[in-house]
């Protein structure tokens, strides 16, 4: 995770941190920080992705350790593209807990809404 | 200098209440992260994979209901119900909310536990052997000298940035529980003319450099005790290394310098800091001897226990496997494994720490020890009560007879929680535990110690298993090496690494081949793997490991 990582239309990327109060994982979206992966922004451009990589570290009062990281555009949303990302989205594989319980809130959500 | 706080709640309510303004300026944008981050891991949390970690400190290991107790209730109020015993007889907890951890500490500092020292270039926890002051085979209590040695080294001042973390272990008996060579201090009571006191080991750690220690000392004093230590570690705070974090452990500076070198910088350190200690530790040391009083243990008969073995074979495989000697005759050590087959290694639920809590009251002398191996021990317990005992555990899922076998595996948390981690090494764990419950070879393999860590930090002590396995990051894929012929107990040796790594599916088809390999070229069933590893070197087990492929 040292390397810097920069974002272009053919490799884009997502930025990710933690939720400075509870903890678990949040994605930069376009009204903030969710914990829903799937509704990640995408960057393709350095540029904007530099600038909002400074706006994240300036919501130092909301998240820690934001940083970029590579995603691919899938059917959904973005998807991590290194297993360590996918971990970050699922949640241990030991136990039902973490980013998976906000995906099926989601999914129960979605289903209840059609 | 070393002053006697008879019981520090105070101390630790008020490093509580310290942390509770520390996030309270955190939380309002006067500390920012760079600034908050020191102060929370001196306070042992973590911001880890998917939140933060909190690791409380188990002195050595020992426990008492109540603490237990107030264990079981974090993991409910504060967590998702469970917590884990880590190789360094601590516990974790993987899921606290940072605006809720203040209460946590304000909660352990009711019952004088506490989560300092427990991260950091500090003196962590002092480790022991998990059946101190049980076992047959002690020459004598660890526990008064590593609780000295723990209330000395709470807020060292001098101590508290180190060039890097510092790990002291000790032991008292025969058999080497505690791991002393994997340490960067570590201690063996013996015996000499009739005056009792130390070999003294320094430079042992595992990691990215892993290395045994070397004795420093064939004996020193008991009552020297501090000022040797204090001379050891205020050689290694000004000659160890600040340039690289990954050479500055003590091992490398007694490794670059030279063990003679580094001895005698310390002997002459040591003989100066004698003076400054004016007798307030030995004081000190005698009230922790009564402390640690054995409790008053009783002379009944154990012919229930025996009658129960004989006609109940499931008790009797437990207690062939699941008990160790203990000094006082009818009594036993009970190895309560948190290695059900399929589980999280050393995951343990808040109805099982009450379990153990309430066992311990009844039956244990209200006393209760987390083992390195990441089970707990009920130290003292007289036989005639095993039954009772067996048919409770049984209830909650926790009599599993697989103490020292192949499930009885030491796992890291590996990529499902930690931040460092390159790979899993839980699921790795489970699944190798389960293959060989189903088809039915973990009794005739007999004992066996597997290790797993998920990347070279080692904290699954891989390096020391007789099957070590380590996770790794090969090019965006899980990939496993597999190290063979490390032990920590009898010969310590650091395992050597057998080949090509597998990737994650290919783990336990390896280990399944390397296994069956044994069960063919050992001599007979009391033969251990390690010992036949040790007779007939690796070639056969590589081979089993690395099939030629067939030829068409
Ligand atoms: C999940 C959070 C954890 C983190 C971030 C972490 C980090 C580390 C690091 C960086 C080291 C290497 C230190 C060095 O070589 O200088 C280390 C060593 C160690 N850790 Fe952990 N660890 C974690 C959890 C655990 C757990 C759960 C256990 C027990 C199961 C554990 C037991 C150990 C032990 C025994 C060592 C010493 C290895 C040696 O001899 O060098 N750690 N840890
Ligand atoms: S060995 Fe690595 S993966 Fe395992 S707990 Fe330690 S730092 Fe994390």
């Amino acid at each position: 995770m040292s390397k810097a990582f920069v974002p272009t239309a053919a490799k884009p990327g997502v930025i990710t941190a933690n939720d400075l109060r509870e903890g678990h994982n949040v994605w930069m979206c376009e009204d903030g920080w969710t914990a829903d992966p799937a509704r990640a922004t995408l960057f393709e451009d350095e540029a904007i992705a530099d600038l909002a990589l400074l706006k994240a570290v300036g919501q130092s009062n909301l998240v820690v350790g934001p940083y970029l990281v590579e995603a691919r555009r899938g059917p959904n949303g973005p998807e991590p593209t290194h297993f360590r990302e996918a971990f970050r989205q699922r949640g241990p594989s030991n136990y039902f807990h973490g980013i998976q319980t906000v995906k099926q809130a989601v999914t129960q959500t979605e289903a209840s809404n059609v | 200098m070393f002053d006697v706080r008879p019981v520090d709640t105070d101390y630790v309510r008020h490093r509580a209440a310290q942390f509770r303004a520390q996030v309270e300026r955190r939380l309002d944008g006067s500390l920012t992260e760079d600034e908050f981050r020191p102060l929370r891991l001196m306070n042992g949390v973590y911001l880890q994979l998917h939140a933060y970690m909190l690791r409380i400190a188990i002195p050595y290991g020992t426990i008492n209901p109540d603490q237990m107790r107030m264990l079981a209730h974090l993991a409910e109020a504060h967590d998702k119900g469970y917590g884990h015993w880590t190789t360094r007889q601590n516990i974790q907890f993987n899921w606290p909310k940072l605006v809720e951890i203040p209460d946590m500490l304000d909660k352990l500092a009711s019952v004088g536990m506490h989560a300092i020292q427990t991260s950091g270039n500090t003196i962590r926890n002092v480790t022991t052997d998990a059946f101190a002051g049980a076992a047959a085979d002690e020459y004598l209590d660890p526990r008064p000298y590593a609780e000295l040695l723990r209330s000395w080294s709470t807020d060292h001042a001098e101590f508290q940035f180190l060039p890097r973390k510092f790990k002291i272990a000790i032991t008292g008996a025969a058999k080497d529980r505690a791991l002393v060579q994997a340490h960067d201090i570590g201690l063996r009571l013996i015996q000499k003319d009739g005056q009792t006191g130390f070999e003294v080991w320094v430079g042992g750690g595992l990691g990215r450099t892993p290395m045994l220690g070397k004795v420093i000392r064939d004996f020193l004093p008991e009552a020297d005790l501090l000022a040797y230590i204090e001379a050891i570690i205020s050689t290694y705070n000004l000659s160890g290394r600040r340039d690289n974090k990954y050479k500055a452990r003590i091992k490398i500076t007694v490794h670059e310098r030279g063990l003679d070198v580094f001895k005698a910088e310390v002997e002459e350190e040591f003989a100066n800091r004698r003076r400054d200690f004016h007798g307030a530790d030995r004081e000190a040391l005698a009230i922790f001897k009564d402390r640690f009083a054995a409790p008053a243990f009783r002379n009944a008969p154990t012919d229930g226990y025996e009658a129960e073995r004989a006609k109940n074979g499931a008790f009797r495989s437990w207690t062939d496997t699941n008990l160790h000697p203990h000094k006082v005759d009818g009594y036993a050590s009970v190895i309560v494994t948190f290695k059900t087959h399929g589980e999280t290694p050393g995951d343990a639920s808040a109805d099982q720490m009450r379990l153990l809590a309430d066992l311990a009251e009844q039956y244990g002398h209200a006393d209760l020890r987390v083992t390195h191996d990441q089970n707990v021990v009920l130290p003292h317990v007289h036989k005639s009560d095993l039954p009772a005992i067996y048919a409770a555990l049984q209830k909650a899922g926790l009599a599993v007879a697989n103490a020292g076998l192949t499930s009885d595996i030491i796992a890291c948390p590996g990529m499902d929680y930690c931040a460092l981690a390159t790979a899993r090494s839980i699921p790795i764990a489970q699944e190798i535990a389960t293959h060989f419950k189903n088809n039915g070879l973990e009794d005739e393999i007999g004992k066996l110690n597997i290790r797993i860590s998920g990347c070279i930090n080692a904290c699954g002590h891989h390096h020391l298993g007789h099957i070590g396995i380590l996770g790794l990051d090969r090019a965006g894929v899980e990939n496993y090496q597999i190290t063979l012929g490390g032990d920590g107990y009898d010969i310590p040796a650091i395992g050597e690494r057998a080949g090509a790594g597998f990737p994650y599916d290919q783990v336990v088809p390896a280990v399944d081949r390397l296994l069956r390999a044994y069960l063919e070229v050992r001599a007979d069933a009391s033969e251990r793997f390690i010992d036949a590893y040790r007779r007939l070197g690796p070639a056969p087990f590589k081979a089993a490991l690395y099939p030629e492929p067939a030829h068409a």
